[in-house]
């Protein structure tokens, strides 16, 4: 006997196409167009702040930094269809999901000059820290949901993970500990194509990676990445239907820019595909659909960017007056400093080493 | 009452959980099987499947989960199987459980205890009898504990689930049920930071803690002699005071584990003292661990783990400088 013993498949959602025009069958009917100007603004946000980060780095004012340019739909259309109290667990590219969340900017720039104090407000804004060690956010996530089912709280934990953490095991363990215990966790998957220097048809054979859910038991969909409203969308369902289980989402996007201030894409990639994903630019489509509905216009973009720049060099000015206190590396191990701990404290003040 | 260490861990689990709801237990066949020592026995049936969970065989996320729940509010106890396993969640304790806490700057705690059973002697499989607890010790960030008496298991448990740290339990597989003793049925606190002298006396000091704490004690009664033998209880933070007392007062030092002797436990307790009471000793320390490679297969472990005479040649060389 033969039969088949699965069948299943994969969604692909778009709402807003390349030219700004909008699918309305699947137009998410809470969504007003102040909403829209409002992320595109944090979308303008995102991409006037990685500008000037990069340029601080330039100067050697930040330390190496992970610019998103391009993939600012997909973080600020998960950022706006998350609820207040929902919790943001981010890998290391997600500022812009971060500032639309709240965080001070002054805790962006901060961590990005090399301070932990910068990850020091993250609970306010119900958010992790950056994570560096790619994938390893997925399992606190997973357990961050288990908190909220336990305590039976309506709350949803909204995860990031790139298309090469999709590669680590703790990626597949944390959607398959959701997955049995039917948690209210949501896997994003800001797919940029690139990990580093590894394209994504060298991360995968699996045609998408919004299947890997499959294997675990659970929902996953795909949306184009630079459709901000199609990335509401989504993300919203997902979230409205928490309760349910968990859900992964894939987002195509593209990494328009380097990996890492330390490396030269050049080297890797040919122009002729990243000139490809220009004409996809996630602003650009949004822009045009507000300026063809006459709520967007060059003063209104001049103005804007005008305002952020104003908030953002204000933000530099606080974070290069921080002043760090070395002691605050050693009142921070433990609920309690043990006596080795004193020792070295006290050495290192008592022979000048922080003079 | 008077219980084995696998008793004394499940009590101090179960008052526990009686009273604080934040306290979950997780790991791989911790329900129904009630753990492959029993030591979560019975424990389902008392607080149901949301607080002791049968877990994916995954132990990177299963600490990882952990991590989670403990920042999200809860007080996890995840056990992992053997300590030979807890190397898949290796990264996770490393990267994220010694460090939520300092770089939030104290805004993100990770409060839990990961239980995990350690080294050999009694015959397991490979990857069954390993002793981590330097590779633990060695990052900061992670409390390391180590009983080696159900009075101090029930009593260091106690204290460690009321702690706002990542905490690893570490629970000598061969002593879980080698003896019984005397408990008091209700909680008590053992202090964790403190070592404890199981003996005292005046000619030399032995330091040591887990599967070698009845060794060394029987050794130093079957010669007669006089000694400070000193438990650990936990080792990192590491009790430095009560080693120095001891050391300045016997002016001889040694120091037996069973973990594997190159850039151990040891090593750390024998710089301390050469560095603050060098000239208080009488006589080189010396260290008695296994030898440095690999926890070998079963039936070579009884040339692997000191024994009776490594020790006892040990002291003989320590008494004779």
């Amino acid at each position: 006997m033969q039969n088949k013993a699965f069948e299943g498949s994969i969604d692909y959602f778009q709402v807003m196409d390349e030219n700004g025009a909008i699918d309305k069958s699947l137009y998410p009917q809470d969504l007003s167009d102040d909403r829209i100007v409002e992320m595109y603004k944090s979308m303008l946000f995102a991409r006037n702040l990685d500008a000037k980060t990069l340029s601080l780095q330039r100067q050697g004012r930040a330390d190496t930094f992970a610019p998103l340019v391009g993939e600012e739909a997909t973080q600020i259309g998960t950022a706006f269809a998350m609820r207040k109290d929902d919790i943001l667990v981010p890998n290391f590219r997600q500022h812009g999901a971060y500032l639309a969340r709240g965080l001070p900017l002054e805790s962006y720039f901060l961590y990005w000059k090399g301070y932990e104090e910068g990850n020091s407000k993250v609970k306010e804004i119900n958010a992790l820290p950056v994570i560096v060690p790619v994938g390893t956010q997925m399992p606190h996530a997973a357990g961050i949901a288990y908190a909220q089912k336990y305590r039976n709280k309506d709350v949803a934990v909204v995860a990031f993970v790139g298309d090469g953490g999709t590669s680590e095991g703790d990626f597949y363990e944390a959607i398959n500990f959701a997955g049995v215990n039917k948690l209210p966790m949501i896997s994003i998957i800001e797919n940029n194509q690139w990990a580093i220097s590894v394209p994504r048809n060298r991360q995968s054979a699996a045609q998408t990676l919004a299947q890997k859910a499959i294997a675990a038991g659970i929902k996953g969909v795909q949306v184009d990445g630079n459709d901000v409203i199609g990335v509401y969308k989504v993300v919203k369902d997902a979230i409205d239907h928490a309760r349910d289980g968990p859900t992964v989402i894939e987002c195509l996007t593209y990494r328009m820019s380097m990996h890492t201030t330390s490396d030269d894409p050049s080297k890797y990639r040919p122009e002729a595909d990243v000139d490809k994903w220009k004409a996809k630019d996630p602003l650009k489509r949004v822009g045009a659909y507000l300026r063809a509905k006459g709520l967007w216009d060059d003063a209104k973009e001049k103005q804007a960017t005008d305002e952020q720049m104003a908030r953002i060099d204000e933000a530099v000015a606080k974070a290069e007056a921080f002043k760090p206190d070395p002691k605050s590396m050693f009142e921070n191990v433990y609920s309690f400093i043990p006596e080795v701990l004193k020792e070295e404290e006290d050495d290192a003040v008592k022979s000048n080493f922080w003079m | 009452m008077n219980i084995n260490m696998v008793g004394a861990i499940n009590n101090a689990l179960d008052l526990a959980m009686r009273k604080d709801d934040s306290i979950v237990l997780l790991g791989e066949d911790i329900g129904k099987d009630g753990g492959v020592f029993r030591v979560t026995d019975g424990l389902l049936d008392k607080f149901g499947e949301n607080r002791v969970l049968d877990t994916p065989l995954a132990e990177s996320s299963i600490i990882g989960a952990s991590i989670g729940m403990a920042m999200a509010g809860l007080h996890p106890v995840p056990e992992i199987q053997f300590a030979g396993f807890m190397f898949l969640g290796f990264g996770q304790l490393i990267n994220h459980a010694a460090r939520f806490r300092s770089r939030t700057r104290g805004d993100l705690t990770v409060p839990m205890v990961v239980r995990t059973p350690v080294s050999g002697g009694v015959k397991t499989l490979e990857h069954h009898s390993e002793s981590p607890e330097a590779f633990y010790s060695h990052v900061g960030g992670l409390i390391v504990v180590e009983p080696s008496n159900p009075y101090d298991a029930k009593g260091l448990l106690t204290s460690a689930l009321k702690m706002n740290d990542p905490v690893l339990f570490l629970e000598p597989t061969k002593l879980y049920r080698l003896f019984k003793q005397d408990v008091p049925e209700e909680q008590y606190d053992v202090p964790i930071g403190k070592a404890n002298y199981v003996k005292k006396g005046d000619q030399f000091t032995v330091v040591t803690y887990g599967t070698m704490v009845p060794v060394v004690n029987k050794v130093v009664e079957d010669k007669k002699l006089s000694a400070d033998v000193i438990d650990l209880r936990t080792i990192n933070p590491l009790d430095e005071a009560t080693i120095l007392e001891s050391v300045k007062k016997t002016g001889k030092l040694l120091i037996v584990h069973e973990a594997v002797l190159s850039f151990g436990v040891g090593a750390e307790i024998a710089a301390r003292v050469a560095e603050k009471a060098m000239f208080d000793l009488s006589a080189p320390i010396i260290r008695v661990g296994s030898a440095s490679f690999p926890y070998p297969m079963p039936g070579y472990e009884n040339y692997y783990i000191p024994n009776e005479k490594k020790i006892s040649a040990a002291i003989d060389r320590l008494l004779s400088a």
